[in-house]
């Protein structure tokens, strides 16, 4: 039996660690490129755009590539889409674009739209020109809350218009989950910060990192003092295990790992022997496959319910299993084990569908040795920056705060919230939790709002 | 097994494949080694006059690319060989001697006078070689010193250096026509009036392949200039298989044996040249792109392709497409097909709704339903038949074109009541 508590940075030479997080697809080569655009059919009506969340003209991009026109491709991807270039790299295309490729349907060997995405976009960010110009000053005054993909979309389109935007960002930096989220394999080289520095050079955009909502400003205010509000909170904050020992030494939630992998000196992270991750979506992989390039030597994924249930796709769970995690399903988290010095193991009881379609125990256990747990059981939006009590102990009417339902905020098709002025956006409204989702949530909310603030006198 | 064997204007060759004058038969390196790849025959790349020899430029060739496909169409601006008459007459008796049963003609192009072609005959017969081809066709740089196509585009000089060579020589004599003239048929004729034994067609196409947008020249450039070249590749066979029906069907010259020339890379595209009354078929480009070994499946597929038709010889469907090559006013105006898009092998890419809605005549509709799948269907009552969305259509046999009994009978445009005449 090895000893526990096996954790210690640096396991794998700085070398190999690097080398293990190198680009996950390494981009296309001209050549390639050409080649790949050359498959795509330029269908009409196009299965990939309309399943597109941002509706990229992806034929219309492709051929672009293929006449060597691959700055007007990329273009052609940032109007739809002002994050194609991360986008390119972390969209699940398997179960998007690709999947209803026409040649996926009449080959299994889809067009590699994501690839050529990339293509298209690094081509264009290593000119280093500014595509977008603004329209004349409106004037106007825009609060955008976060920093993430929906409130970069919003902002950037909103300046677009010639209105003037004020970004609020809790964090140090702008890029949100971009920033601190996405694995590192995906987005190598500060890409998150150079697709920041590529949206606001558009200009009229003023970020204000360290901001946090509900410490620093409040709804209410930005309300009183912007022409139109846009919330793009995303998710605040991490479901529980609800078990003792959950935040024993050790035991970690994965989305702040992640975060710390994405900003710290990977060699000086600590990284046990022995790691059981618990959770069957993205962040679960990602974690379960990072910490295993950091040096893991057994890595399991613990899940719940079946393969098929797993909110990571069947790609990112491949992913895992290549990378030598242990993948293992229907077995639910009863206790994790610890001694004094932190985590020892985590006990698992065997689960089931009972003939109601519930998940059930069998009644049987299991313990699976650990130096270090993550729990990736998913994330939530929290409203509490909305009504901070101990800053505004004021009560709020009930109708200062746009309507929550099912934990986020409802909004329509436009994205506006129940409140006046106030729109919302990303992963604290309805719909997937993806990055193409988000940026067309802040898309669609920032054309709502310049047809609001443009729109003459009501005609009578 | 189906016998391959050939022989047109009294040269045989194991199989109908021969190597066009071009460089892969410049020397009897590169000739030796296609006759042992399986070729059936070469004409030499044509031989000019003793003396010193023309002189190439760089570069030569340019290349038409198409949706990542590379040669669809070249073009060159070399010359005839540019290498002494001795030492090519010497490998090409060399050659003859080593290869006795593969075809081996010589091309050859000199001034027109008959003095200068009875002395390069004589030479030229002594290498006991099979036949010659009399090079009327080159479009570049050799018509600028009035041999060539300068000597194809008129029928009299064909007539006459055709008479010459033929007073001059037992051999058999090919006259290799050049396209960059308006009616085919006219040098087919001079050719045959002069005699010839047979005619090669068709030689390149006057052509600009691009022009390079940095250097604002023609490709290929010398130095920054370009001249027009030579066209050929799979991109002409549809005008030289024209210029061949042409020639086939012509009341003057259609006994008269031809050698067809033009995008012939696979055993099918020679097999339909021979459908049109080819005694052999030349290439050149195939070989160019891909090496001689193409001639492996080229034998090997029109073999079985003959196997499976029941075709124990050449002359067994030389020809046969003859008769069905017509005039337009011969069509029958009551001929009828109409699209069908048969569902299961639909992959919804759109691609025929699209053309017939924007360059055709509105005649398939589409559906999508509530999971999106998309449904094109052809209205019967617009459609032309016109082939268009099953030419666009990217799955082989999702769109057929099906002829419909209409009960009419043949009908012509000479007796169509929409005729003034």
């Amino acid at each position: 039996m090895s000893q526990p508590h096996d954790i210690t940075a640096g396991r794998l030479p700085a070398r190999r660690i690097e080398e293990n997080f190198a680009d996950l697809h390494p981009p296309l080569t001209a050549h390639q490129a050409a080649v790949e655009a050359a498959r795509c059919l330029f269908c009409h009506d196009a299965p990939c755009t309309e399943v597109c969340p941002t509706g990229i003209d992806i034929p219309g991009f492709i051929r672009k590539i293929a006449t060597g026109n691959t700055r007007g491709a990329a273009i052609t991807i940032l109007n739809e889409n002002i994050m194609g270039g991360t986008c390119a790299n972390v969209c699940p295309v398997e179960e998007l674009c690709e999947q209803v490729c026409v040649r996926h349907t009449a080959e299994e060997q889809p067009v590699q739209i994501g690839r050529l995405q990339r293509y298209a976009t690094d081509h264009l960010f290593a000119l280093g020109v500014q595509p977008f110009s603004r329209q004349p000053d409106s004037g106007r005054k825009i609060a955008v809350v976060g920093a993430g993909p929906a409130s970069l979309s919003c902002a950037h389109r909103l300046a677009l218009h010639g209105h003037r935007v004020t970004v609020f960002e809790a964090r140090e930096k702008a890029g949100g989950l971009n920033e601190y989220g996405l694995a590192a394999y995906k987005m190598l080289e500060e890409r998150a910060a150079r697709e920041v520095e590529f949206i606001l050079g558009v200009g009229g955009i003023t970020l204000q990192n360290n901001t946090p909502l509900g410490r620093d400003v409040t709804l209410a205010e930005l309300r009183r003092d912007f022409d139109a509000v846009f919330l793009g909170l995303g998710h605040n904050e991490v479901n529980r295990l609800g078990l003792a020992g959950e935040d024993a030494l050790g035991a970690h939630s994965a989305v702040d790992f992640i975060a710390r992998i994405r900003q710290e000196d990977l060699t000086t992270l600590p990284v046990g022997r022995r790691v059981v991750v618990i959770g069957g979506g993205n962040t679960a992989i990602d974690i379960a496959v990072q910490i295993r390039k950091l040096g893991a030597e057994h890595v399991t994924l613990v899940y719940r319910r079946g393969a098929s249930d797993m909110g990571a796709t069947h790609h990112e769970q491949r992913l895992a299993q290549t990378s030598g995690v242990h993948i293992m399903t229907w077995a639910r988290p009863c206790r994790v084990e610890t001694d004094a010095a932190g985590v020892t193991a985590v006990t698992f009881e065997y689960t089931r569908l009972g003939p109601d379609g519930r998940l059930t125990g069998s009644g049987e256990h299991f313990t699976i040795e650990a130096d270090q747990v993550f729990k990736a059981i998913g994330q939530k939006f929290s409203d509490t920056a909305l009504h901070p009590p101990a800053l505004h102990p004021h009560d709020l009417a009930a109708d200062d705060l746009p309507a929550i339902e099912n934990g986020r905020f409802r909004v329509d098709a436009e994205r506006r919230t129940s409140l006046p002025g106030v729109w919302a956006g990303g992963d604290c409204v309805p719909g997937r939790d993806l990055t193409v989702v988000a940026v067309q949530d802040g898309k669609l909310a920032a054309e709502s709002i310049h047809r609001e603030l443009t729109a003459g006198p009501a005609a009578s | 097994m189906a016998d391959l064997g050939c022989s047109i204007a009294g040269v045989r060759s194991p199989n109908p494949f021969w190597l066009a004058s071009a460089p892969p038969t410049d020397k009897q390196y590169n000739v030796e080694r296609a006759f042992a790849a399986g070729w059936g025959g070469v004409v030499w790349k044509t031989l000019g006059e003793a003396g010193p020899p023309i002189v190439n430029v760089c570069s030569r060739y340019g290349s038409v690319d198409y949706n990542g496909q590379r040669m669809i169409g070249l073009n060159n601006i070399e010359l005839i060989t540019d290498r002494p008459l001795e030492v090519n007459l010497r490998e090409i008796r060399a050659v003859k001697k080593s290869w006795p049963d593969r075809a081996l003609v010589v091309s050859l192009m000199v001034p027109c006078n008959e003095q200068a072609w009875r002395d390069i005959l004589l030479r030229v017969e002594d290498t006991g070689c099979d036949g010659v081809e009399l090079n009327f066709g080159c479009p570049h740089g050799m018509s600028e010193r009035g041999m060539g196509s300068a000597v194809g585009q008129v029928p009299e000089y064909i007539r006459d250096v055709t008479g010459w060579c033929k007073q001059s020589t037992p051999l058999p004599v090919f006259v290799k026509l050049t396209p960059n003239i308006t009616d085919i048929r006219q040098p087919a004729r001079a050719a045959k009036q002069g005699g010839a034994d047979a005619v090669s067609l068709i030689n390149t196409i006057n052509s600009i392949v691009a022009i390079d947008l940095d250097t604002f020249a023609p490709l290929p450039t010398v130095a920054g200039k370009g001249a027009h070249g030579g066209y050929c590749g799979p991109a002409v066979k549809p005008i030289a298989l024209s210029m061949v029906s042409e020639i086939a069907r012509d009341s003057e010259t259609r006994s008269l044996p031809i050698s067809g020339i033009g995008g012939i890379g696979t055993w099918r595209d020679a097999a339909e040249y021979i459908a049109l009354g080819c005694g052999s078929v030349q290439v050149c480009t195939a070989a160019m792109r891909f090496g001689f070994r193409i001639i492996d499946d080229m034998v090997d597929g029109l073999n079985n392709w003959m196997d499976d038709k029941g075709y124990k010889t050449l002359d067994d469907f030389r020809g046969k497409a003859i008769a069905n090559v017509t005039d337009w006013n011969q069509l029958d105006l009551n001929y009828k097909t109409l699209a069908v898009i048969h569902q299961d092998k639909c992959i919804e890419c759109g691609l025929c709704y699209i053309v017939c809605e924007d360059a055709a005549h509105q005649a398939i509709a589409r559906h999508k339903d509530a999971n999106g799948k998309r449904t094109y269907t052809v209205i019967d009552d617009e459609c032309v038949g016109c082939n268009l969305c099953s030419l666009v259509c990217p799955v082989p046999g999702c769109i057929t074109m099906e002829a419909q009994d209409t009960g009419l009978p043949y009908l012509n445009w000479g007796h169509h009541p929409n005729n003034p005449g």
